[in-house]
């Protein structure tokens, strides 16, 4: 891909400060009852695809804002590409691309036209032509906005983003609210991105999504990162790489420790009558579950096993599922 | 591309042409409805030739001095038929021949029969014989620039220039706000400024179009007169566009729904519609409330464009209108400017 060879050579050539793209200490916002940042710190490295994830009203938004300059902190601090908002807020708005949630662009204009405009903003960056072609908009050029599918609409606002060649890439929800076709394809396109050596900071509540695109993800809950790493280290974190799920007919109660006792199986939790159990050796712990239940008398209504996903380890560290949200 | 055509001023401006050009509605309401109004007003109080009014008269006799009178036309009828005319309208006046005398009979309270019977009992007496004591004759004036559409056109230029500022700024801004558009604006490298310049500088182009369709029509069509310089007419329509533009960016600088906006602006306009002299003189309204009319920006603005248009007045005849439109075009942008919200 040219695009990645001349990114490549960007980087190398040295005219950048080597620090972390972007940096949070101690950042805390309040809003009038709730605190919906509470003391995150984080540091993104350049080139890193990084993933904020949680469920609704966990503070994600709130945070890729106030790393946007849209929002002013409480306090704590916050330097983007080693700038920070107070004294150089007009070259970081040159030198980042953002796509909010839920902007609508006007019905009325054209992709084109839409993009010739944001592409004015910026001193410098691709052309029109570029960000429709690097996000597949070719044939929607002179259609208007209000005609486009929510994944082409998305695509758009993508591209504007785009235009000015930012240094640092925020994506906030980008997938929210598309059919799962739709998703994909907009995923290619941050592939694409990730190859071309931008840095991408992008929220989400799809953990297949994070797992999908990110090199490193922080969970966030109720304002506060409470785990971070890369997928692999937090699947691996909750002990057990499969995932094993069942139910029993009766309402008669199994017994937790005769299944936390067979080796391999690390831990145990029943969520709305569905027991969970999070297993490390697979093929010589179900023997030993069917054997388990079969001596207490119980009959299996539903079994079924997954590899962990990001989703168990939110559910092991918060004991909710992220869909209830 | 030029480096005009590139300037994120240029496509601000543009963006809002095109975003006008493309809403139907809009291009109705300002340019095709106050001509429309102007029609209607026009053929409504058009100048009509003096009424001739019909009356009745019980002899041939009296009928036929009646009818010696321009203002009158008269019939023969019985009494009976008469008074049955007179009660369905008709008829004005029933002239009765009595034994010793003439009786008019006719309703008091209404304007056309009084007038009838002056013009019926001046025809019989001269018939019969009367001598005027003073001789008269009548001068009349139909003259242009005295008719109700010359009064009205400028008072209609001056509520279109409100309109179109008004809701022309505040329900762009606030739907931009409210699809977060505004939002994704102010992430981005553009300056703020632009973004407020670039309505202005489409109203004014749009003014220019709005003001000479609108102005060429009532010229073309009711003939109405341009006293005063046109090129003082251009300032003060530009003048007032700003004013209403400042205003409807104040009415826009917080609202974050539609509704809220549409409610906000009816509160502005709304007394401005009733107060401020379109459609009749503002001086109409008791002393206790003039010197609220007088200080509304639309009273201010129809008042110099009647005072260029009727009486070619100039503008260091009309500071203190000039000084009023000033004043609503400085303080409110200046307010919007502190309170306006991006988010």
């Amino acid at each position: 891909m040219p695009a990645a060879t001349t990114e490549t050579q960007h980087k190398q050539s040295g005219n950048l400060p080597s620090g972390p793209s972007l940096l949070l200490r101690g950042l805390r916002k309040a809003y009038a009852d709730v605190v919906a940042v509470d003391g995150v710190d984080l540091e993104v490295a350049r080139g890193e695809c990084f993933g904020l994830l949680g469920p609704n009203g966990a503070g994600k938004t709130t945070t890729i804002e106030i790393c946007e300059g849209l929002t002013t902190p409480d306090a704590g601090t916050v330097e983007l590409l080693g700038l920070n908002w107070r004294s150089s807020a007009n070259q970081l708005r040159h030198r980042i691309g953002i796509q909010l949630q839920e902007t609508q662009f006007p019905d009325k204009l054209t992709v084109e036209e839409t993009l010739t405009l944001f592409r004015s903003f910026f001193h410098h960056g691709i052309s029109v032509d570029e960000s429709i072609k690097t996000a597949q908009l070719e044939e929607k050029r002179k259609s208007r906005v209000g005609g486009l599918s929510g994944g082409q609409k998305q695509r758009l606002a993508m591209a504007c983003a785009l235009v000015g060649d930012p240094e640092l890439l925020f994506l906030d929800e980008p997938t929210t609210g598309l059919d799962p076709q739709a998703r994909r394809h907009l995923w290619d396109l941050v592939d694409d991105l990730k190859r071309a050596g931008r840095t991408i900071i992008l929220t989400t509540h799809y953990m297949d999504e994070a797992e999908r695109l990110c090199d490193r993800v922080a969970i966030m809950d109720h304002g506060k990162i409470i785990a971070l790493g890369t997928p692999q280290q937090l699947i691996a974190s909750i002990g057990g790489e499969h995932i094993v799920e069942f139910a029993v007919g009766t309402d008669a109660a199994v017994d937790p420790a005769r299944l936390l006792a067979i080796p391999g199986i690390q831990s145990h939790r029943v969520d709305a009558g569905l027991h969970q159990l999070s297993v490390s050796e697979l093929h010589t712990a179900v023997p030993r579950i069917f054997a388990a239940l079969n001596e207490q008398g119980l009959h299996l209504s539903e079994f079924r096993t997954h590899s962990a996903t990001l989703e168990d380890v939110f559910v092991g560290l918060t004991g909710r599922n992220l869909r209830d949200e | 591309m030029s480096s005009i055509q590139t300037s994120s001023l240029y496509q601000l401006t543009m963006t809002r042409f095109r975003l006008f050009l493309r809403e139907p509605e809009a291009i109705f309401w300002i340019f095709i409805f106050p001509i429309l109004l102007a029609v209607g007003l026009g053929i409504a109080f058009r100048n009509r030739p003096a009424d001739i009014l019909q009356v009745g008269a019980t002899t041939a006799q009296l009928a036929l001095a009646l009818n010696a009178d321009h203002g009158l036309t008269a019939s023969t009828l019985d009494e009976s038929t008469g008074t049955h005319q007179l009660a369905t309208g008709q008829i004005l006046l029933l002239a009765i021949q009595t034994p010793h005398d003439v009786e008019y009979k006719y309703d008091d309270t209404n304007p056309d029969a009084r007038t009838a019977r002056l013009i019926a009992d001046r025809a019989i007496q001269t018939a019969a014989g009367r001598q005027e004591a003073v001789a008269s004759s009548n001068q009349l004036i139909h003259e242009t620039g005295a008719r109700y559409i010359d009064f009205v056109v400028p008072g209609l230029l001056g509520m279109n220039l409100m309109g179109s500022a008004i809701w022309g700024l505040g329900f762009a801004i606030v739907e931009a706000r409210q699809k977060k558009l505004l939002k994704r604006l102010v992430a981005s490298p553009m300056p703020r400024w632009q973004y407020l310049a670039s309505y202005l500088l489409s109203r004014l182009v749009m003014l220019v179009i709005e003001v000479v369709a609108f102005l060429g029509f009532a010229r073309l069509v009711f003939g109405v007169p341009f006293r005063g310089s046109l090129i003082e007419l251009g300032l003060l329509c530009v003048l007032t566009s700003l004013s209403f533009s400042a205003l409807g960016l104040l009415v826009a600088s917080r609202a974050r729904t539609m509704e809220a906006a549409s409610g906000l602006m009816n509160v502005a306009m709304l007394p401005m519609w009733i107060l401020s002299g379109v459609f009749f003189s503002a001086s109409r309204f008791p002393k206790i409330i003039q010197p609220f009319v007088q200080a509304l920006p639309l009273t201010a603005a129809i008042d110099a464009l009647r005072g260029n248009m009727l009486q070619g007045m100039h503008l260091n005849q009309l500071v203190t209108p000039i000084a009023i439109l000033l004043a609503w075009l400085i303080v409110p942008f200046a307010i919007s400017l502190r309170i306006f919200r991006w988010k």
